[in-house]
């Protein structure tokens, strides 16, 4: 049945219209909740996330605590509201695998040896999922936990490759998700040239890991450069007028 | 539908409490008071950055909200460039307090201990303050008897160790129990912008509104007078601190007080601690 559904057309486009190497539209706001240290919220493609991050602040409970770091706390959450079917709240396998790996990564570049025994504490909502949540999750994660005023290394932007109809495509759809072949999420350091996230769903040749890696990492930088931007605007009005992209 | 929290602000260039320098330059252009209308002027040299930007080389050390990797020197937080004594350092415009020592704070008594208690400063950490650190000879489990729980004292960060134990003063001149009056709490980025260059902020707050006005460095601010007066200073508070990032805030805040003196402070109500604030 899977063969009958073409996910690249005969001009080579995607289902939604894209070129294999094309994102998704995103777009990044830097401080969108009054009540936390640092908030973002990012719109990409379909996915709609929110992030806040609270923080230094005590560890709850007391026995996490680090005397030599702080230590990171993510706590990623799907609204019930935000797949096609209604989603049980609560955690479940998903969530706590996607928290983890988001902490690990924002760790990487958190200065977290500045604020000994204390705890960021990051919270990331999905309101609407499209397919590449955990990427948008980490991309508004690392702007709210910017836009909080807590040291960090650089920015830490994220975004999906895949294998779609054997063909290595960037930034994997719904559709290309759940039919395709592959799904490559990568998170990419910038400024160090490190890669703070890698995980692979699926099959890919040695060829195509590599190319599909290449095509997330050169995404991640144009990705970072709209979260430089989201932050840059958050604080001055002449960019409001929406140069953004 | 979400919107950010400052939609049209405009930026500035942030100064430490401890250090009221200002640019070279920064007085040849003769526009005022208004810190903002000269900084304006110098739209070349004020930068914008955020974390991991390249701001700087080898010739500068890394300061404040910077890390230096390579040689280099990167941005480590959100806010502007500036550069001191050959360090360049990030003014950033958000974060938590971390005290330092020596800082002269406002803290809220938290917890009574039989040898000490526990302030709060607003700040990760806890902080401490050692009956042996207070103008009082107290006997073991007395403590209670001189500051009870809820009080406000204004104190000086006498101590920090390595996994940043904060230990408060109340011993020097001008530190002591906060026995009337209000406090309200802003980010402790903007106590620069409430104090004004060279204190002319507070000083116009003292001045118009006849109250008595510390500003601890963690951001808490004490005020006592007349009941009027310290609802006036706390909402011309709250304008600073709301619209921080703002051109010509010293007009505003002279605009919103009015021309009103409803009494002379410096007459009325020696400020002991002034000195420890500016």
């Amino acid at each position: 049945m899977n063969e009958k559904i073409r996910l690249i057309n005969d001009d080579g486009l995607r289902v939604d219209g894209r070129k294999p190497d094309e994102l998704r539209p995103i777009k990044i706001e830097a401080g969108v909740l009054d009540n936390a240290d640092g908030s973002a919220y990012v719109e990409w493609g379909n996915n709609k996330v929110i992030a806040a991050v609270y923080g230094p602040r005590e560890v709850q409970p007391k026995y996490l605590q680090n005397s030599a770091k702080a230590i990171v706390q993510v706590n990623y959450n799907m609204a019930a509201f935000s797949g096609d079917d209604r989603i049980r709240p609560g955690p479940n396998r998903r969530a706590t695998e996607i928290s983890k790996i988001t902490a690990e990564a924002l760790e990487n570049v958190i200065l977290t040896n500045q604020f000994p025994r204390t705890s960021i504490d990051v919270f990331i909502e999905i309101l609407e999922a499209d397919a590449g949540t955990r990427c948008a999750g980490l991309t508004a994660a690392s702007v709210a936990v910017a836009d909080a005023g807590i040291p960090m290394i650089d920015l830490v932007p994220s975004c999906a490759a895949g294998k779609a109809d054997d063909q290595v495509v960037l930034d994997v759809g719904k559709l290309e998700d759940n039919i395709g072949q592959a799904d490559l999420p990568v998170a990419y350091v910038p400024r160090t040239g490190e890669i703070v996230l890698l995980q692979m769903d699926g099959h890919l040749t040695r060829d195509e890991f590599e190319k599909a890696l290449n095509m997330a990492i050169e995404a991640c930088k144009d990705i970072h450069a709209l979260q430089q931007e989201a932050l840059k605007s958050r604080y001055s009005p002449q960019k409001e007028g929406g140069d953004a992209e | 539908m979400l919107r950010p929290k400052c939609s049209n602000n405009v930026l500035f260039l942030g100064y430490t409490v401890s250090d009221n320098k200002w640019p070279a330059n920064a007085g040849r252009h003769n526009l005022g008071s208004d810190i903002m209308s000269q900084i304006d002027i110098q739209e070349n040299e004020r930068r914008f950055v955020v974390p991991g930007e390249e701001i700087g080389d080898s010739s500068h050390r890394s300061g404040m909200g910077t890390y230096a990797r390579d040689g280099k020197v990167f941005a480590s937080q959100t806010g502007i460039v500036n550069i001191r004594s050959g360090y360049i350092n990030v003014q950033n415009f958000a974060g938590k307090y971390l005290p330092r020592q020596g800082d002269s704070v406002i803290g809220v008594i938290r917890d009574i201990g039989p040898n000490s208690w526990f302030v709060d400063i607003s700040c990760p950490y806890n902080s401490m303050l050692h009956a042996s650190e207070t103008p009082w000879k107290i006997d073991y489990g007395m403590t209670g008897q001189y500051l009870q729980v809820g009080d406000v004292i204004l104190a000086k960060v006498n101590h920090i160790d390595e996994i940043k134990n904060v230990n408060l003063t109340i011993k020097e001149h001008g530190l002591r129990k906060l026995s009337s009056g209000q406090v309200l709490e802003v980010d402790y980025t903007k106590v620069p912008r409430v104090i004004g260059k060279g204190g002319s902020m507070i000083s116009i707050l003292k001045e118009r509104t006849g109250c008595k006005i510390f500003i601890g460095q963690n951001g808490v601010i004490w005020i006592d007078g007349e009941l009027d007066g310290i609802a006036k200073a706390t909402q011309a508070i709250n304008i600073i601190s709301r619209d921080a990032q703002k051109q010509g805030l010293t007009d505003t805040i002279r605009e919103f007080l009015g021309a009103t003196e409803s009494h002379e402070p410096d007459e009325e109500l020696p400020d002991a601690g002034d000195d420890l604030i500016e």
